[in-house]
């Protein structure tokens, strides 16, 4: 944590100066991708029971790897608190950011980021244990709250309670593990995240029903991936790869089918997508021809990850709502593969 | 001139890394695009929220002013934690040097415990302790009705000062005043006559006299803002957070082993015929102690005293690790993470820990050098 801050700050000092540009030869030539992503997070990175790193953001980092790579396996990954995430990115020790993220002006523009999307749609709820009878956030008076430290909730919560002119008691955590174990022993009274995470929260207690999560959703929180600034071909690498977990959904192209697909269809888009018909510009991303296929085959499209990480038959039991494609209602639209 | 080429050549070793160091920063910074500065400390509003705050501070103030509330943090741990450690400290060394096999027995495995456990383990511990062991606020347990303990933290009467009360603060004045003068007498007196004043006693009955005649005299102008459970927590009084009074006992626990064997060293490098010559002299126990063997063990304990004094000061940056919110936190953390200036928040929490711990010592050289004057 703290030791971090200083190795990144003398990495910053140590480290002959970075090339800047380069980022996918970097990849190449050591064979693997150093993706950064949580230190626990049910559903979205989390180990299973191999030891093998599983989850919704985890699968955009095996995502990347299988486009540039051709093998989705071949990722390592780097657990960061949400407190060193950007350090760990500025100073190069990770290639890609894949950790629940929220997009905003100041890491966008201050921090030497660049977004590459949004592959997420969240905002910022409140979960209390049940027995305490409470029905809305204004009630949360003289509460001591639980909040991640080095987050845009961390923000939200102090501006949402003075707009408010409610009192309360933050309680710093650095990780959503260490959250649920002050919460459980009652060191607090709310938990405070985005709402994904209090689901993946709640998922992993030993009594989900026993918390309820509120009703106000007091932020948009944006969610994403995100590259160092200043390699353009490598974070127009990574904005295609979530576009094409995106569009394939759109198009019905699954892991399941790609392989046929990629044979020809009749959809001139999905034969672009693949690799099939002449795409312009593809050459200047690098990649190779059928790099789309290696991600929908290795990984699945966007549908695919929702439901096998987050969706109805996991116990996070997440709808899709806003994360759902253009035409069902919700937020996702792929800009066209043109 | 061997030796001179050798010094030459560290010295040119020392420069060129040091150059080759700063020339990378410069060169990175230039890479990133990022420039160095301290002006976000003030230009920017810090935006979160500090559960412990000494002095006013709400989230529109700037990072300095949270700095500042993370130093004063950090420096209200340095100073309890070191004053507990001491107290505790000298008991457990004074208990390791009993006759009695039990007691010192006891000592003996208390120093072994504190000083052979990581000092994180031990923060880990006791906060586990404070909240999982300490009851909900609903179910607080109280002693009287005054101090309650719960796993939000312990939470004791806050006294409210009325006006009144400079008139008791007058008479403790007026009371120690006369302690002097008590004192001035009995040390001529003993000169000239040899006789012994019971002037302490003496001077202590006058004071507790003074003072609780001028309190009911005043009306009693002190009462107490008692804690009591208004709706999720306990509302008045004084709180001590869960995070500070875990931070601050694991510290003095963990330093106090350290310092309980740094006193018995001092008292055992005092030779044995001092302590009985002195009997011999026919000086009390008590006075053994505080005029013969203390002056002479203190010369022996301040040094190492004063680097557990630092060790713990700096210890205390492990805060982050239960969420207490110190200058590593506010300033080497959220400040750090929000505004993306790795290196300035860095360089300014290194440079406050350095300068703490020069005030420490130069404060325990002075005291040092005041102790030396006693050696004839």
């Amino acid at each position: 944590m703290y030791a971090r801050s200083i190795a990144a700050a003398a990495i910053l000092a140590a480290l002959p100066v970075l090339a800047s540009a380069g980022t996918l030869d970097d990849v190449r030539k050591r064979g693997s991708l150093n993706c950064g992503i949580n230190t626990g997070l049910a559903g979205f990175a989390a180990p299973d029971d191999k030891g093998v790193w599983q989850g919704f953001d985890v699968d955009f980092c095996r995502a990347v790897a299988a486009a540039v790579l051709g093998d989705a396996s071949r990722v390592k990954y780097t657990n960061l608190t949400a407190k060193i995430r950007f350090t760990a990115l500025r100073s190069g020790e990770i290639d890609l950011l894949s950790r629940n993220t929220t997009w905003t002006f100041s890491r966008d523009a201050d921090l030497q980021t660049t977004f590459l999307g949004v592959n997420y749609y969240d905002g910022q709820g409140f979960m209390v244990p049940a027995k305490l009878g409470v029905k809305s956030a204004k009630q949360l008076g003289g509460a001591s709250i639980c909040i991640q430290t080095g987050t845009t909730t961390e923000l939200n919560l102090a501006e949402y309670f003075r707009l408010n002119k409610i009192k309360y008691e933050p309680v710093p955590v650095e990780t959503a593990t260490e959250a649920r174990s002050v919460y459980l022993a009652g060191r607090c009274d709310v938990y405070t995240t985005d709402a994904s995470g209090l689901a993946a929260t709640r998922a992993s207690t030993d009594a989900p029903a026993d918390h309820v999560i509120l009703p106000e959703i007091i932020s948009k929180e944006p969610l994403g991936p995100l590259v160092r600034q200043g390699d353009d071909q490598w974070a127009d690498i990574g904005r295609w790869v979530l576009n094409a977990l995106i569009a394939a959904e759109e198009m019905g192209v699954t892991s399941a089918n790609v392989a046929e697909m990629a044979k020809g269809t009749k959809n001139p888009e999905i034969n672009r997508l693949l690799g099939k018909e002449e795409l312009q510009g593809r050459a200047s991303l690098g990649l190779a021809p059928d790099w789309a296929v290696k991600v929908i085959s290795q990984v699945g499209n966007y549908g695919e990850i929702f439901a096998k990480h987050l969706g109805k038959n996991t116990p996070l039991a997440i709808e899709r709502g806003l994360n759902a494609q253009w035409r069902d209602g919700g937020l996702l639209y792929a800009p066209p593969f043109r | 001139m061997r030796d001179l080429a050798i010094q030459v050549l560290v010295v040119v070793a020392v420069f060129a890394s040091g150059a080759w160091l700063i020339g990378n920063v410069i060169a990175n910074f230039a890479a990133l695009d990022k420039t160095f500065g301290f002006s976000f400390l003030w230009r920017l509003p810090a935006n979160y929220d500090i559960n412990q705050t000494l002095i006013d501070y709400s989230n529109t103030d700037t990072h300095l002013r949270a700095a500042v509330v993370g130093l004063l943090n950090t420096l209200l741990v340095a100073v309890i934690g070191i004053v507990l450690a001491t107290i505790l400290g000298i008991v457990v060394g004074v208990m390791r040097l009993s006759g009695n096999w039990l007691v010192s027995r006891i000592a003996a495995v208390y120093v072994e415990f504190t000083r052979n456990t990581p000092v994180l383990l031990l923060i880990l511990l006791w906060h586990g302790i404070v909240i999982n062991a300490f009851p909900h606020p609903r179910q607080a347990a109280d002693i009287g009705g005054l101090v309650f303990f719960t796993n939000r933290g312990i939470l004791v009467p806050r006294p409210i000062f009325e006006p009144g009360f400079w008139i008791v603060v007058a008479a403790i004045g007026i009371g120690l005043a006369a302690v002097l003068l008590l004192r001035r007498r009995a040390v001529r007196r003993r000169e000239t006559t040899g006789r012994e004043t019971r002037w302490v006693l003496a001077g202590t009955l006058i004071v507790v006299a003074l003072s609780t005649v001028a309190f009911f005299a005043a009306g009693m102008p002190v009462s107490f803002d008692v804690p009591e459970l208004r709706g999720f927590n306990f509302g008045g009084g004084i709180a001590l957070l869960p995070e500070f009074a875990a931070l601050t006992w694991a510290l003095a626990f963990y330093t106090s082993g350290f310092i309980a064997e740094i006193v018995r060293g001092g008292i055992n490098a005092v030779d044995r015929g001092q302590t009985e010559a002195a009997r011999a002299l026919g000086l009390s126990e008590g006075r053994v102690l505080r005029l013969v063997v203390l002056p002479q063990a203190l010369r022996v304990i301040i040094p190492p005293l004063t680097s557990e004094y630092l060790n713990l000061t700096k210890n205390s940056s492990l805060a982050i690790a239960i969420g207490y919110m110190d200058l590593v936190a506010t300033l080497g953390g959220i400040t750090l993470n929000q505004t993306g200036r790795e290196m300035e928040a860095m360089i300014l929490v290194m440079l406050i820990y350095l300068l703490i711990s020069l005030a420490i010592s130069l404060f325990m050289n002075w005291y040092n050098r005041r102790v030396r004057l006693v050696e004839r």
